[in-house]
């Protein structure tokens, strides 16, 4: 909310010493943050002066119209200037800036030569002079003494606070919040501008013809006060001070009966509306739309009603969108002669819905949704109507209430209680003091105050919202610093520490790590391919764009766009790799019952609900293309290839100290002879390999462009246990090459010669392939080496491990050793 | 000695003489090889002498042979000198010619980095680790539940508008995606009994579009104690302790009064660096209706809550002006903080 220092130090005896910044400092301190400080005025120096028009001569020969005004500033001979506006007319008062004046924007007037004229002076538009926005005309003064100062006039030299106010902080939404605030940061004394003497006497003025008001939906409203107010006055303006101070709040000036309860709701937080009471049939009453379809509101806005949406109705019909936006069919105009005006204590969540169902935020919404004073609507009710009585000429004819005002809430708390809080032992004064200074009564001298809590103040319902309010007052800066320390002593999960060593792992290989959106959509599902469980998605029921409205049920696509954005950027040679969530739509939907939050929901209802949110995998994936390694000095350089992708997905699931088999298949997006699948206990938890090749074109990749995706919540937790002995004998080494068909994996081929040539067997490595013998044949050749505990194996008893391992896979495979 | 013997004590002397003299004349290996044959091979005046001394008496034999061997020791030992010498001589001049440009570049191979949010979450959960924390996971996609309603934003609540949170279709699967890791600090509470030190990292999702300071998708960490006796100066001292380890111990914190609705009292967390207050996070201790929920005696346990956002933590570190940096997956972004930098 914005607020002119000015009309603060109304409320609050603010010393001139005290900076801009220290009240700012001051807001902040007791949680109000200052958004920003506009020192109006500043960047703006006369002369600037009230001048009236006397002569307008429309110059009618250029691109646009333009007039050269006559105008008297009191001085000896009248003033000519060029002006391009036309919202003015002979005898109008304006303002004008004289040369030599410097307008904000370091914008300096001077006597010119323009449109075959001279002019000697500048007229100036609210937003010339850098006191509102508004640029649709030039300033039109309602009063003023010619050739008078307008600097001063405008009250133009002023501080305006821009303040955020918290949700649960309706009452600061005002004048009177606001230095009441201020005034308890900075203990200075507040005047309450709602201690009005004439509340009482307005309420007691009774007449038939006044508009009579009640309420039907209990829950909508619990106190309505309608006060009719007769004879306006249609010709009167609102003053030029209303004027600047509803300007410097953000808000615009647009009729005097407007800006009456507008300045009002400014003043005291009360939002009010005033109806056109010669439209209203048989009196106001607070009703839920029920069988009432539309309302067109002041906006011109054709809205359609909902049942449950909270109405201010007459017998006609609905008049208004309870505490958000009036009726037009009652708008007041300025030909309206008598006026009631509501001040109403709504359901905040009532006004809430209102505004969430219509989309219609209002100055008055906001209001309400963060909580009003009730005690307010027979007092700001009465504030407007003395406006309308002394600016308007206006009669208060009758004052009509429905609803009664709720008792205080009375809280009990103890200064020991607010230090088991805070931690820190705040004195009885101080206690007492802060609880004062924001309105409550406090009773009780010693350490136990019971405390009863102002009727603006619905936040305060607890002890913890009054420890709250003391730590506030004394400040925060009060709280000692103190590092508590947990228990058991903390580590990583095993899950944890897997994750990080995947990534510091991938990382040092010369993967790079992205973090993508986890959004993607139909058409790129559709291009990968994706069937079964992959297929699943969960739709957003607003997402961010229609273009990317699901949740991803792998990594791959998220993989894709990164790897198409930096070649876009000029870097052909990537290693991509992302650890993520997927999310996959393969439970039946549950449907369930949100248990209530006011004790802890019995286990099977806890399951239930955890039982409705989808398991989520963890995935880690990765994308290879261009060059693994660069052209060098040291000769050229190479490509990535399937081998590589799959080579990261095996070192990933060895990492986690799983054993695993690969095998060859077939699965979309990869190229259907260039996948493996690795399993773990006989389930697929990785694939690797190329692209297919119609992926690549299709999505501009480059041509075999590899990828890899491993299950990393999948694969079973493995601690190292046992540490393996290290044997010192002497290893010897044994090469064989084995042809086989062109079917049989070197992974299958290396398991078989592995079991066959015993436990002497330390290690097996392929060394050689060479598929150019033809008949569908290949030969694999591979070094075995064998070591025994306890001595130095003889080159016979070796060669029987060998045979033995050669016709394993001679069995199985049908293999023979190479000639 | 006797006159008449087969030895000549001079001539062994001279032997022993020119033996030296022609090892120390060597200019190179080669010429060392042929002084070798010459003067400590079989057939050299040395070893002659050696073997005549078969022939003599008992006692010339023990006098010559003591002479002849302190001479082929004398010869020996400068043959060795001589060898090494020029040993390392040879070696200096062939090995110049091997000399290599060691500033060659020696990788070829891409370099890798971690994103630096994981870094910086790394970061954050050991420093907690080390104040006895674990660290907590949980889903991305949440219920709603565990999302609003335990943490006391009722279904009115404008938090839950549509313009703040992914919904999930369809909608009575009443299913989001979370606002904040908070859900995962509820599910803590659901499952344990306190005392609770738990921080709680991950992605969460608000409907903001990305823009230089925003984006839909961003990272948080949250932390949550529950324990007896805890007040809202253990959790000004755990924010303290935070923000000195992340931005350095000269960093000075403040906390502003605020307004959530899971905690009470609440406080924005600001950190003074490099000039300026710098808005970090909220936090607060722990609202009595939230303990209500998750079954915690408020009367014997209380507890504070906060939260950061990781991104907006580390523009602030980093200087980093754009949020799409962070969010594009440029690898000359990551790659710039390798696998870590100190």
């Amino acid at each position: 909310m914005k607020i002119p220092l000015s009309w603060l130090r109304e409320y609050v005896a603010i010393p001139n010493k005290i900076s801009n910044n220290d009240l700012a400092e001051a807001f902040v301190k007791v949680g109000f943050e200052v958004e920003s400080i506009q020192v109006q005025g500043a960047d703006l120096t006369g002369p600037l002066r009230v001048g009236k028009v006397i002569s307008i001569e429309e110059l009618s020969e250029h691109k646009k119209p333009i007039r050269y005004v006559g105008l008297d500033l009191g001085e000896s001979k009248n003033r000519f200037v060029i002006c391009g506006a036309r919202n003015f007319k002979v005898n109008d008062l304006v303002v004008v800036a004289l040369p030599g004046s410097v307008l904000p924007g370091n914008f300096a007037i001077s006597a010119r030569q323009t449109y075959g004229k001279t002019s000697d002076g500048m007229i100036c538009s609210a937003k010339e002079l850098g006191i509102s926005d508004d640029a649709a005309g030039i300033i039109v003064l309602p009063s003023g003494k010619i050739g008078s100062d307008a600097i001063s006039l405008l009250e133009i030299n002023d501080v305006i606070f821009d303040i955020a106010v918290n949700p649960d902080r309706g009452y600061a939404m005002s004048l009177r919040g606001l230095a009441r605030e201020l005034a308890g940061s900075l203990n200075l004394k507040f005047i309450d501008p709602a201690n009005l003497n004439y509340v009482k006497k307005f309420n007691s003025v009774k007449s038939a013809k006044g508009v009579s008001v009640k309420i039907e939906d209990k829950d909508g409203a619990d106190l309505i006060y309608v006060r009719t107010i007769d004879s306006i006055d249609s010709k009167r303006v609102t003053p030029l001070w209303m004027q600047r101070r509803i300007e410097k709040c953000g808000m615009r000036s647009i009729s005097l009966t407007v800006d009456i309860t507008n300045y009002v709701m400014l003043e005291l937080g009360q939002p009010l509306h005033a109806f056109d009471a010669d439209v209203i049939v048989g009196g106001l009453r607070v009703a839920s739309a029920a069988k009432y379809k539309k309302i067109k509101t002041l906006d011109k806005v054709d809205r359609n009603l909902t049942p449950s949406d909270l109405l201010i109705c007459d017998q006609s019909g609905p008049q208004a969108l309870a505490g958000t936006m009036g009726g037009l069919n009652s708008e007041v105009s300025g030909a309206t002669k008598k006026i009631a005006l509501e001040a109403a204590h709504f359901n905040p969540v009532r006004i809430a819905k209102n505004s969430r169902n219509h989309l219609l935020s209002s100055e008055a919404s906001r209001r309400i949704e963060r909580g009003t004073d009730p005690v307010l609507t027979a007092v700001a009710s009465a504030r407007a109507t003395n406006l309308l009585i002394e600016l308007a000429g206006g009669k208060l004819i009758n004052t009509s209430v429905a609803g009664v005002i709720a008792p205080a809430k009375k809280i009990k708390v103890t200064a020991a209680q607010i230090e088991a809080k805070i931690g820190f032992a705040y004195s009885n004064k101080q206690i007492k003091d802060a609880l004062s200074s924001i309105g409550c009564k406090v009773i009780g001298a010693s350490s136990v105050f019971t405390v009863s809590v102002p009727s603006w103040r619905p936040d305060l319902a607890t002890v913890s919202d009054l420890c709250e309010e003391v730590a506030r007052y004394n400040g925060y800066k009060l709280i000692p610093s103190r590092v508590p320390v947990g228990k058991s002593g903390g580590k990583l999960s095993q899950l944890q520490r897997r994750k990080r060593n995947i990534a510091k792992m991938l990382s040092n290989k010369g993967f790079t790590e992205v973090i993508n959106y986890p959004f993607t959509n139909q058409e790129m599902m559709d291009i990968l391919g994706f069937t079964g469980d992959r297929a699943k998605t969960f739709r957003i029921a607003n997402p961010m764009s229609e273009e990317f409205p699901l949740l991803r049920t792998h990594l791959i696509p998220g993989l894709l766009t990164a790897l198409q954005r930096n070649i876009g950027r000029g870097t052909k040679d990537l290693a991509l790799f992302e650890m993520g969530s997927v999310f996959r739509n393969t439970q039946a939907p549950k449907s369930i019952t949100l248990p209530t939050t006011n004790k802890k929901p019995d286990s099977k209802t806890i399951s239930q609900i955890y039982g409705s949110v989808p398991k989520q995998m963890l995935f880690v994936g990765g994308v290879l293309s261009g060059n693994k390694s660069q052209d060098s000095w040291q000769g050229k350089g190479q490509l990535f290839t399937w081998s590589d992708a799959i080579s990261a997905a095996v070192e990933i699931v060895e990492s986690t100290g799983n054993s695993f088999e690969i095998v060859s298949t077939e699965l979309a997006p990869w190229h259907p002879g260039r996948c493996a699948e690795i399993k773990v206990d006989g389930k697929a938890i990785a694939h690797a390999g190329e692209l297919h090749p119609r992926v690549c074109a299709t999505l501009n990749l480059p041509e075999r462009t590899c990828v890899f995706a491993v299950i990393i919540s999948e694969l079973p937790l493995k601690e190292f246990s046992t540490a393996p002995q290290i044997w010192n004998m002497p290893p010897v080494v044994q090469d064989i090459a084995l042809v086989v068909s062109k079917d049989v994996s070197a992974f299958a081929l290396e398991k078989c010669l592995k079991e066959g040539a015993g436990n002497l067997l330390e290690s097996i490595s392929l060394f050689d392939r060479y598929d150019q013998i033809g008949d569908g044949k290949v030969s694999l050749a591979f070094t075995l080496t064998f070591r025994a505990s306890d001595r130095t194996l003889t080159s016979d008893e070796v060669s029987k491990y060998r045979d033995s391992a050669v016709s394993a896979a001679a069995k199985e495979f049908g293999a023979t050793l190479r000639g | 000695m006797s006159s008449g013997s087969a030895l000549d004590l001079t001539q062994i002397k001279q032997s022993e003489e020119s033996a030296i003299s022609a090892i120390n004349a060597a200019k190179n290996l080669d010429e060392l090889k042929q002084i070798k044959i010459d003067f400590i091979g079989d057939k050299s005046p040395l070893a002659k002498a050696n073997q005549a001394l078969g022939s003599l008496s008992p006692e010339d034999r023990a006098q010559f042979g003591k002479l002849i061997g302190s001479a082929r020791a004398a010869v020996n030992q400068s043959f060795a000198a001589k060898t090494a010498e020029l040993e390392v001589a040879r070696d200096q001049s062939v090995l110049v010619t091997e000399k290599v440009d060691v500033t060659l570049p020696g990788k070829n191979t891409l370099k890798g980095g971690l994103h630096p949010l994981t870094l910086l979450t790394n970061e954050i959960n050991d420093l907690f680790i080390g104040l006895g924390y674990e660290i907590a996971e949980g889903p991305e996609l949440e219920s709603e539940w565990l999302n609003f309603d335990a943490l006391n934003i009722p279904v009115d609540h404008p938090a839950r508008t549509m313009q703040d949170t992914f919904f999930i279709e369809p909608l009575d699967s009443k299913l989001v995606l979370r606002t904040h890791t908070s859900p995962v600090q509820i599910r803590t509470m659901l499952d344990q009994k306190p005392p609770i030190y738990v921080i709680c990292p991950g992605k969460v999702y608000r409907a903001d579009e990305l823009d230089a300071t925003h984006t839909p998708v961003f990272h948080q960490v949250e932390g949550l104690v529950i324990d007896e006796n805890i007040t809202m100066a253990d959790l000004k001292g755990t924010l303290d302790y935070f923000a000195k380890s992340i931005f350095g111990e000269e960093v000075k914190t403040r906390l502003r009064p605020s307004y959530f609705p899971f905690t009470e009292p609440s406080a924005e967390v600001d950190f003074f660096f490099n000039g300026r207050w710098v808005e970090w996070g909220g936090c607060g201790m722990v609202n009595e209706k939230v303990l209500i929920a998750c079954g915690i005696d408020p009367k014997k346990y209380s507890g504070f809550a906060f939260g950061m956002g990781l991104e907006r933590t580390l523009m602030v570190k980093y200087g980093i002006t754009d949020m799409h940096d962070i969010v594009e997956g440029d690898i000359r972004f990551s790659q710039f903080f390798g696998s870590g930098k100190q």
